[in-house]
């Protein structure tokens, strides 16, 4: 869960330098128990809250380890307690049902507590509700934190009298929630300067809330009622958070009064802006114009994300909607393009999409109305949720299994919540309610398919178009090119690329050209906004290998009062993407069904070049869109071809965002659709922004005009047609924008659209309050004449004064060319600092770094434009830490051995080695030769060992020979997305070092199958510690807005080291837009986590470092000056090596021999460690220059003093001017140190497996073998790794003969049961376990079966987790029951058996064999490289579910029947597996069944390798 | 990129030339044509760098990358329209660059570079053969009229640019041909004048006034310069040669390379010319100094027919070879063996000249030289000089040429009438950025702006100071 936009003034007020309140995230455990049957018992509440208990280590705490983050509890009203309780007070509440109970949270300052209650009052006599009391409630804070304490409100309960005149509980309750929304509305005036304020928990006459800002282990003991036996419910449903900041905020502890959220909505501010836009249509005839007045707005700022989702529920629950219906309406399952999908299903999805987009994101929601309780997961399925149901009737929901322990002769279910679907309890009727039999009732209550089919048009129906644009001539287009900024390499590089090979083109190395307000060129106004990306907090999606999740439909028109069901809804025109050619947009602008029709807008201002010019026009477009609307037009084309030399196109994205925002405003913007006739769109990026701001759909008439003016002069070859052409384009940007949504996480474009996912730098306040409301922009910069002024120069080019130029500009961007966009690389520097480091020469060094710094002239970064400001007396440089000091301060950049060759590689680590710094393996492995001093004496180990999304080559040895384990969460260059390494630089070596199949491409995906959420993040940090205590563990982040409050939650999940990357850093193959548009500056980023570090004391437990295009001594200063204790330097660092910025890493003929795996071309590799050792030197030989100037004798001293900094004085460039970084240099006050000073507690001293090791030292010692049994629970995690570390140092990589440590276990394991155990080590489970099993699994073996007393059958059940033996590189699990989603995702070389397997299994292995006996989920085998996988498949799963890019589907030969005979015969030998003795039964009956699922590039290369045999 | 892997498969190729015997039988340029997949695979050893050295070695920023690409893929009009927008006159530029781009092309570090002069050459040639290079006259004019002073390649490109921006320019010539250096510099065999004349005609066709045997200041007065035209370009070269101040440096057969190569270009192109003959007809020919032009007179005298010639060098010999001194992609001061060198002379180092020996006529029957001993500075650059003792030795010659460079433009005439500030070279003061004279509307460009420099970046100059000039006139409107 996030804050989100639009901060209430306090927290504005308080809001210096770059934190963002609204960027706050959190993640959480979330889970109810509940009796069926509706039976009420103090048992319930009393084993909810155990549940919470047993789940705190996915909470968290801050600084003060007595100050959660905050937990709760929603029950039953439990009549008994209150009615007793309530007696105290003179409080008559005789009868349940007629009364109603509000948990209000009172400020402490009694005065305003009174006027509240005034308020109170008066709005009950309003509303006709009789106030019948107050009871405080009784609470205990003794063993709450200072910083909870000091937030504590005072607790009391309201109790109203039930109106005669109310008839039912539903009505009641609707009078309530007037009466909440009211009251809350009016008292935020008299609470606005409380620090505490005024809140309402609950108001219900069935349920009652116990949360506070609470670990939760202390919920029981501080409210007393929740240990008094008379608290009786049928249920208890309880959250505890993990929360990025440490703010404290009692208000913001869950459940809220419906619902309670395990997730992110990644969309929320499009989804509150859609909200606010329509708010004012909302009528219900469940309530009176007067009191829906009362009620709205529904929501006020400074929440979090799933407080606005329980708004939202509250709402559409209480105008009439049934609770599961209202989820199904807000959090949809994937149903567009499901094959399988039941049409009445997907009706209902179609026809709720024609009247509000999803509220996307991960999201596990237990929900409730007193009466049904139950739960739902998102399309994704990314949050883990499991279920046991028991014969004593009651229903066990939670992120964990085992949270509450429960008799396993009494478990009659276990089972798992699955993407999409819900699970729900009717307390009343007394069962269980599948989500098959819930659906189809509500799906079918309403003929939504008439509804469509009578009022829904299809595009593709409309009749061709009446009139038709004549399309632009030649001479036009060339025109038109110039006028919207097009340049050369803007046709020949992205746009041909595109229409070419229906992809967006790929680059390499980083991105070193200005930040748009910083370029001296004009810009493109999409150029100032920079793509936002998922990271730690939620995954981003593979929107390529999960396509099945992911959808561009767009629907235009429709909208309207959300409150009722009506099927004008359904009267809209649906489009499959949002691009449209130029017929489509001609048939839209020329629709007309009577009551559709469309008005088109002309977005052009005058070139008079007169201050105020672009702002009327805009002021002129807002106010036709109006009209617009008034008459009733549905749709509204926003048009940029009436151009002249008299009018210029005002910038698309600034006319479609105005626009859209001047109709939100206005509160109509849900009426009408807002199509982009534009030119100056062709890029990704530029149709991301667009709609992202509010465009429905976009019509890129000069883009396509473009490429057909290419194809007619032969750019293309006459192979391929004009239509091909075109259609490859539409298909780039569409699979291009779901690239983009998925960055963030988000998988439909309907909730992408509208949600300003971006961030700005360089606009001023008064563009982005009018035309950009609510997005953030944290670095001011140019206005709107400014961007008249930009938008002119290239108007000019085409209709200016100058006699034309013959050709378009040549751009310059991605690549260096003269006279054009400025590089900080370029033959110059890459010259001098070549010739500097090769000749040891540091007088050219310092001309190097002059030219680099360009402190005169120009400024391409946002460091350019600082000049340091000395507060203090300079001292002579010998008082300054010698040179050796800080050389141990670098590290050099991840890049693997695989995206930079051998030598490249190794001479990195030997240098860095040599000076005492660390180099880093990137996420290739490293080949074990390196463990051991080459025949020079030289060093080749990476002190820096990364575990990425890939996990390749991540053994347990690999792990045990870091100083340092980097968890990359991002790349610079791309955050946000996966990689790939092609096939071709797949070789031998690489094949091995990767534990992969030569020749075979291998995928990064984009999110760690490990990492959805914060608490997931700390779960691999304790993992890695686990798996190597003496190591250092890092997270590497890259900035963006709100990296600062994720690094937070990032040290309170106990990583001791965080990398903050730039955006502009280097790659080996990213798509060009990714490079340039994603990420921010590491200066924003660096400065935002040293100040919220810093404000949520947390910062002297995490060392900080930084990386990014850091390249000269003053570089190095300034990130030490804003934070940074060590630095990361890669590009330069392999330009010394030798390397000349080719920028075609990803095609293998680097010509200097580093990005290559050619062996011709690794010949020509010239690097040496001695100049590597030169140019370190240099760099802390200029550091100790600066330090002596400012007066620092140290590094430790200099960290974090931003004072030292200003903004440059005196700048010349017109758009310099305007920028203002004193957000930056603000520095928080505090009294903690501000560099790394106390150790984290990493909490492994109590893991049970120091016991394993204990008793088993003597034989790690002897190489002997024991036996040992214990019992185990939900909390012992990571269990077994600590033993294996042990055995890894002993023994290495072969670890021990097999089953030489044997240990038995009961119950529940805990998550990461087995992770990176090593050879020699066997775990045998009886019962059930969580996540994680057998991640990284480096050779031991694993089974589980259930508890021998249990009655379940095994193969039904879920016995295992999601993601179990991710990232597997040896060794075999056995698996007596069913496994969650994603089942051994990169899988290397484990061998597994499994009774079945959830979605998404097998996807992206690349070796092993895993035999499934039972059914798989949707998408099995995604971007499957390698490895085989074999299923039973009775049920027939695989025709429907197997994803066929990249496997196919074949018969077994005689070779694999005896695999699969002697692994089942081990199965059954381990496991006593039922299923398995049936099928040895009537094996080759059996075996019918059986079919095999071959990578097909693996099967190639196996069959070669036969050959070769041969 | 044409090819990803061009570099990997081909090697780097230049045309074939006729064997010397036939060569130094005329004065024509004697390339054998090119292979038809000549262009083909030398343009795509390009490897299209993130950073193209390449446009950063020329001075005028050709768009290097982009043609080869085109010319790969035989988008022939494309790799004109390319190469045209960055150099008005690549026939020039193709045939007689030193090519800097080459020096710092990317595959030079540890490979031959991409042929990138040649494919230049060919892409203008095949263009005009093609037909689709054309004249472009400008549709509208602006009714301000520029004076070019000097039609070398300097003038010709500022020319050049300021009629296209719709300016009316005349060209002044005070020798009987357009082209100046081009012209009367460089002979035949280098630039056949077919190629200067055939962009005279089209420039003409554009709607430049060329008026040849002008001399400014002489035959065409500098008051009737000021009133008639809006803004001056002075291109007027550097065109003062360094002398060799050695005793008897008087003696008949003594002469400055120049006047050798532009006689002999008038005798080629059939211009009488009324100095006296100089041929190396059965002479014994000395070049004194090691560039170009020098080259350039050995070629010449072995084509009149000279006994034997000798080239000597006041420095070291140079490495075959880029060392440290020299690392890529500077333009590597390595030895350049010409065309010329081919054909026959002898090249002696480290000597330098002491006298000039003459017979009791005054006729130079020898001259005398010094062995010279070099050793390096802290740099590595040979600066250090000794003479090394009981080293005079004499060689016998009837001819000598002394081709030391040029000091600065001419100031006696035009420059002195104008009252133009000169730098302390003696150049015309004009900043970079300006190329404004201290005289209102007198730009200049050029060798006579620069000093002595290549003709690229002659062509550079030119475009550059069109810019301003159209800058100064669209200001005064």
């Amino acid at each position: 869960m996030k804050r989100a936009r639009g901060t209430s003034q306090k927290s504005i007020s308080k809001n210096q330098g770059l934190y963002l309140p609204e960027t706050e995230f959190d993640s959480c455990g979330v889970g109810f128990v509940a009796n069926i049957k509706g039976l009420k018992s103090f048992k319930i509440v009393s084993d909810a809250i155990t549940m919470l208990e047993n789940m705190e280590h996915r909470g968290a705490t801050g600084y003060e380890s007595n100050t959660g983050d905050g937990a709760g509890i929603q029950i039953q009203l439990p009549h008994e307690l209150l009615f007793d309780e309530a007696l105290k007070y003179g409080i008559d509440i005789a009868e349940p049902g007629q009364y109603g109970v509000g948990m209000l949270f009172f400020p402490q300052n009694n005065f305003i507590r009174q006027e509240c209650k005034e308020i109170i009052e008066q709005s009950a006599e309003k509303l006709g509700l009789k106030i019948l009391g107050y009871r405080p409630v009784p609470v205990s804070n003794i063993d709450l934190g200072d910083l909870a304490k000091s937030v504590e409100p005072v607790m009391e309960m309201l109790f109203v009298e039930r109106p005669f005149d109310i008839e039912t509980d539903k009505d009641f309750e609707r009078r309530l929630f007037v009466f909440k929304n009211y009251i809350s509305h009016q008292i935020t005036s008299v609470t606005s300067n409380d620090p505490i304020g005024f809140y309402v928990a609950s108001f219900s006459c069935k349920k009652l809330i116990y949360k506070g800002q609470l670990r939760s282990v202390q919920i029981r003991n501080y409210f007393k009622d929740l240990s008094d036996p008379r608290l009786r419910s049928a249920f208890g449903m309880v959250h505890s958070r993990f929360a990025t900041n440490t703010n404290p905020t009692w208000s913001l502890a869950q459940p809220f009064r419906f619902l309670a959220h395990n997730g992110e909505i990644n969309t929320i501010g499009g989804n509150l802006n859609w909200l606010k836009s329509s708010e004012k249509t909302f009528e219900s005839s469940n309530f009176t114009a007067q009191e829906m007045d009362m009620i709205l707005p529904i929501t006020k700022p400074g929440q979090s994300d799933s407080s606005y989702l329980d708004n939202m529920v509250e709402l559409l629950y209480h105008s009439g909607r049934s609770l599961p219906h209202t989820m199904m309406m807000l959090i949809p399952e994937a149903w567009d393009g499901h094959k399988q999908m039941e049409d009445y299903k997907k009706d209902f999805y179609e026809f709720h999409a024609c009247m509000m987009e999803p509220w996307d994101g991960p999201a596990s929601i237990s929900f409730t109305d007193g009466e049904i309780i139950g739960a739902t997961l998102d399309r994704n399925g990314l949050r883990p949720s499991r279920y046991c149901v028991t014969s004593d009737d009651r229903v066990i929901m939670a992120s964990e299994s085992g949270a509450l322990p429960v008799d396993p002769q009494k478990v009659i279910k276990r089972g798992r919540l699955q993407p999409g679907k819900m699970f729900l309890v009717d307390m009343k009727k007394g069962e269980i309610i599948s989500d098959e039999a819930l659906k189809k009732e509500i799906c079918t209550s309403r003929p939504y398919r008439d509804w469509l089919d009578k009022m829904k048009i299809n595009i593709n129906e409309l009749p061709s178009p009446k009139i038709r644009f004549n399309k632009l001539q030649s001479e036009d287009i060339f025109k038109y090119q110039k006028a919207f900024g097009y340049s050369r390499e803007d046709l020949d590089v992205v746009i041909k690329e595109m229409a070419e090979q229906g992809k967006e083109p790929i680059g390499s190395m980083g991105f070193d050209a200005p930040l748009a307000v910083l370029s001296e060129k004009p810009q493109h106004l999409s150029s100032y906004f920079k793509q936002l990306f998922a990271q730690v907090t939620n995954p981003p999606i593979d929107p390529i290998r999960e396509k099945l999740v992911m959808s561009l439909t767009t629907i235009l028109g429709g909208s309207g009062n959300l409150l009722e069901e009506d099927k004008n809804f359904a009267h809209s025109i649906k489009l499959d993407d949002p691009i449209l050619n130029n017929e489509q947009l001609e048939k839209l602008r020329s629709v007309d069904t009577g009551k559709f029709q469309s008005k088109t807008i002309y977005t052009y201002f005058k070139t008079d070049e007169k201050e105020g010019t672009l702002r009327k026009a805009i002021d002129r477009i807002c106010r036709y869109a109006i009209d617009a609307v008034d008459d009733g037009f549905e749709v509204i084309v926003l048009s940029d071809r009436s151009l002249d030399s008299g009018h210029a196109a005002i910038p698309s994205l600034l006319a479609c965002s105005a626009v859209h925002h001047h109709l939100i405003r206005k509160g109509v913007r849900r009426k009408i659709g807002i199509v982009m006739e534009v030119g100056d769109v062709w890029e990704v990026h530029h149709f991301a922004a667009l709609l992202g701001f509010g465009a429905t759909a976009i019509n890129p008439y000069l883009a396509l005009a473009s490429i057909r003016e290419m194809f007619h002069k032969n750019e293309f070859g006459s192979e391929i047609e004009l239509e091909k052409l075109k259609n490859n384009y539409r298909k780039a940007v569409g699979d291009g924008l779901l690239k983009i949504f998925s960055k963030m996480g988000i998988s439909t474009l309907q909730s992408y659209h509208g949600a300003q996912i971006f961030e700005i730098i360089g606009l001023n306040k008064a563009v982005v309050n009018t035309c950009f409301t609510g997005a953030i922009s944290r670095i001011d910069g140019i206005g709107f004449d400014e961007i008249a002024k930009e938008a002119l120069t290239k108007h000019f080019n085409a209709f200016g004064r100058k006699l034309p130029q013959q050709i378009l500009e040549p751009g310059g961007i991605y690549q260096w060319k003269p006279d054009n966009e400025y590089h900080q690389f370029n033959p110059q520097s890459v010259h001098l600092l070549q010739q500097a480091t090769w000749n040891d020469r540091y007088d050219i060094f310092k001309k190097y770094s002059r030219t680099v710094n360009q402190l005169s002239e120009k400024a391409s970064l946002l460091r350019g434009l600082m000049d340091f400001k000395n507060d203090r007396q300079s001292i002579s440089i010998d008082e300054v830490e010698p040179v050796e000091n800080i050389l141990k301060r670098f590290a050099t950049g991840a890049m693997s051995f695989g995206s930079i060759s051998y030598e490249a590689h190794s001479t990195l680590a030997i240098a860095m080695n040599r000076i005492g710094a660390k180099s880093n393996t990137g996420e290739g492995g490293e080949d074990e030769k390196r463990y051991v001093l080459d025949e020079n004496g030289n060093n080749l180990r990476s002190a820096i060992k990364q575990v990425a999304s890939g996990r390749f080559g991540v053994t347990a040895r690999y792990l045990a020979e870091a100083e340092e384990l980097q968890i990359k969460m991002a790349q610079g260059a791309k955050p946000g997305e996966g990689g790939q390494l092609p096939g071709f630089k797949v070789d031998e070596w690489i094949g091995k070092t990767r534990h992969s199949t030569p020749g075979v491409g291998l995928i990064s995906p984009p999110p760690h199958h490990d990492i959805y959420s914060i608490e997931d993040l700390a779960q691999l940090i304790f993992d890695l510690k686990n798996a190597n205590r003496h190591a250092r563990i890092s997270v590497k982040l890259v900035s963006k807005a709100g990296v600062g409050t994720i690094a937070s939650g990032v040290a309170k999940a106990k990583a001791d080291h965080i990398l903050i990357s730039g955006y502009d850093g280097g790659t080996g193959a990213s798509p060009l837009s990714s490079t340039r548009h994603t990420g921010l500056p590491w200066e924003l980023g660096l400065a935002e986590t040293q100040q919220t570090l810093i404000k949520n004391k947390l910062r002297h437990r995490v060392t900080l470092q930084v990386d990014g295009q850091v390249k000269t001594g003053r570089d190095i200063v300034i990130a030490t000056l804003l934070g940074a204790e060590e630095w990361g330097i890669s590009t330069s660092a392999l330009i010394v090596e030798g390397c000349i910025l080719m920028r075609k890493c990803h095609l293998n003929t680097c010509p200097v021999g580093i990005a290559t795996q050619n062996e011709e071309l690794r010949k020509k590799f010239k690097g040496k460690p001695e100049h590597l050792v030169s140019y370190f030197t240099f760099l802390a030989m200029e550091v100790r220059e600066i330090m002596a100037s400012l007066g620092f004798k140290t590094i430790d001293e200099m960290v974090g003093q931003s004072q030292c900094l200003t903004t440059k004085k005196n700048v010349s460039f017109w758009k310099h001017k305007q920028i203002d970084l004193s957000p930056i240099f603000f520095k928080s006050e505090t009294d903690l140190p501000i560099i790394k000073s106390e150790d984290q507690d990493h909490g492994i001293s109590d893991s049970l497996s120091w016991k394993m090791l204990e008793a088993s030292q003597n034989a790690i010692n002897e190489n002997q073998t024991i036996e040992a049994e214990f019992n185990i629970k939900n909390t012992d995690r990571t269990i077994g790794t600590i033993l294996s570390h042990e055995v890894t140092k002993k023994y290495g990589s072969e670890g021990m003969s097999k089953d030489s440590l044997k240990f038995k276990f009961k119950g529940t394991a805990g998550q990461s049961f087995g992770a990176f155990c090593n050879k020699g080590i066997t775990m045998i489970l009886e019962g059930d376990a969580n996540d994680y099993f057998g991640k990284g699994l480096s050779g031991a073996n694993l089974v589980v079966f259930p508890n021998k007393e249990s009655v379940i059958k095994a193969h039904q059940n879920s016995i295992i987790g999601n993601v179990a033996l991710y990232g597997a590189t040896s060794g075999k699990i056995f698996v007596c029951g069913m496994a969650g989603e994603r089942f051994a995702v990169r899988n290397s070389g484990a061998m597994a058996v499994v009774e079945g397997v959830g979605d998404h299994g097998c996807e992206y292995m690349t070796g092993g064999t895993v035999l499934i006996l039972g059914g798989v989920g949707r998408n099995f085998g995604a971007g499957m490289s390698g490895g085989i996988a074999y299923v039973w498949d009775v049920e027939r799963s695989l025709e429907t579910n197997f994803n066929p890019d990249m496997a196919d589907l074949e018969e077994i030969t005689e070779k694999d029947k005896s695999i699969i005979k002697d692994l089942i015969n081990e199965h059954l030998e381990m496991t006593k597996s039922e299923l398995a003795s049936y099928l040895l039964s009537d094996f080759e009956n059996n075996l019918k069944h059986i079919i095999k699922v071959y990578p097909r590039d693996y099967k190639m290369a196996m069959e070669n390798k036969i050959n070769e045999l041969k | 990129m044409g090819k990803t892997d061009g570099f990997l498969l081909y090697n780097r190729e230049l045309p074939k030339k006729f064997p010397v015997e036939e060569r130094i039988r005329n004065y024509k340029e004697f390339y054998v044509p090119i292979a038809e997949d000549y262009l083909h695979k030398q343009s795509s050893r390009c490897m299209d760098c993130g950073v193209p050295f390449c446009q950063s070695g020329c001075p005028l920023g050709n768009m290097i990358p982009e043609f080869n690409e085109a010319v790969y893929k035989e988008q022939w009009e494309k790799a004109y329209e390319l190469l045209i927008s960055t150099n008005n006159f690549p026939e020039f530029t193709g045939r007689i660059c030193p090519a800097p781009c080459e020096s710092a092309c990317v595959l030079g570090i540890n490979n031959l570079p991409v042929a990138i002069e040649e494919v230049e050459k060919n892409i203008i040639e095949i263009a005009f053969e093609k037909g689709f290079a054309k004249p472009i006259i400008p549709q509208t004019r602006t009714g301000k009229k520029v004076a070019v002073v000097g039609s070398g390649p300097a003038g010709l490109a500022s020319a050049y640019q300021l009629n296209q921006m719709g300016h009316s320019v005349v060209v002044f010539e005070r020798d009987p041909e357009i082209g100046g250096l081009l012209r009367f510099g460089i002979p035949d065999f280098k630039l056949d004048k077919k190629i200067i004349e055939r962009r005279v005609e089209w420039m003409k066709q554009e709607g430049i006034e060329f008026k040849t045997n002008v001399n400014v200041g002489v035959n065409y007065s500098v008051e009737d310069l000021d009133r008639n035209f809006d803004a001056v370009v002075l291109a007027l070269g550097s065109t003062v040669p360094r002398d060799l101040m050695i005793p008897n440096r008087d003696a008949k057969g003594v002469h400055f390379a120049m006047d050798f190569l532009s006689q002999s270009n008038k005798k080629v192109s059939g211009i009488p010319f009324s100095e006296k003959d100089i041929n190396a007809k059965g002479k014994k020919v000395v070049v004194i100094g090691g560039g170009d032009t020098g080259a350039d007179c050995i070629g010449t005298s072995n084509r009149q027919g000279a006994e034997i010639i000798y080239q000597i060098y006041y420095k070291p010999i140079q490495p075959t070879e880029r060392d440290e001194t020299m690392p890529w992609p500077t333009m590597p001061m390595t030895l350049h063996i010409t065309s010329s060198h081919e054909e026959g002379c002898e090249r002696k180092w480290s000597v330098n000249s002491k006298e000039f020996v003459k017979d009791e006529n005054g006729n130079l029957i020898g001259l005398r030289l010094v062995e010279a001993e070099w050793t390096k500075d802290a740099d590595g650059q040979w600066n250090l000089y000794t003479e090394k003792p009981n080293s005079e030795f004499v060689i016998d010659c009837d001819l000598a040429f002394i081709a030391l460079g040029y000091t600065h433009v001419e100031h006696k005439g035009l420059v002195e009438d104008l009252d133009i500030t000169l730098d302390p070279k003696g150049n015309l003061i004009g900043n970079d950025k300006e190329f404004k004279t201290n005289k209102a509307k007198y730009f200049s460009c050029g060798d006579a702006r620069k000093g002595q420099s290549l003709v690229v970046w002659a062509i550079a100059e030119g475009r550059k100071c069109a810019n301003k000039v159209d800058e100064f006139l669209s200001v005064d409107k």
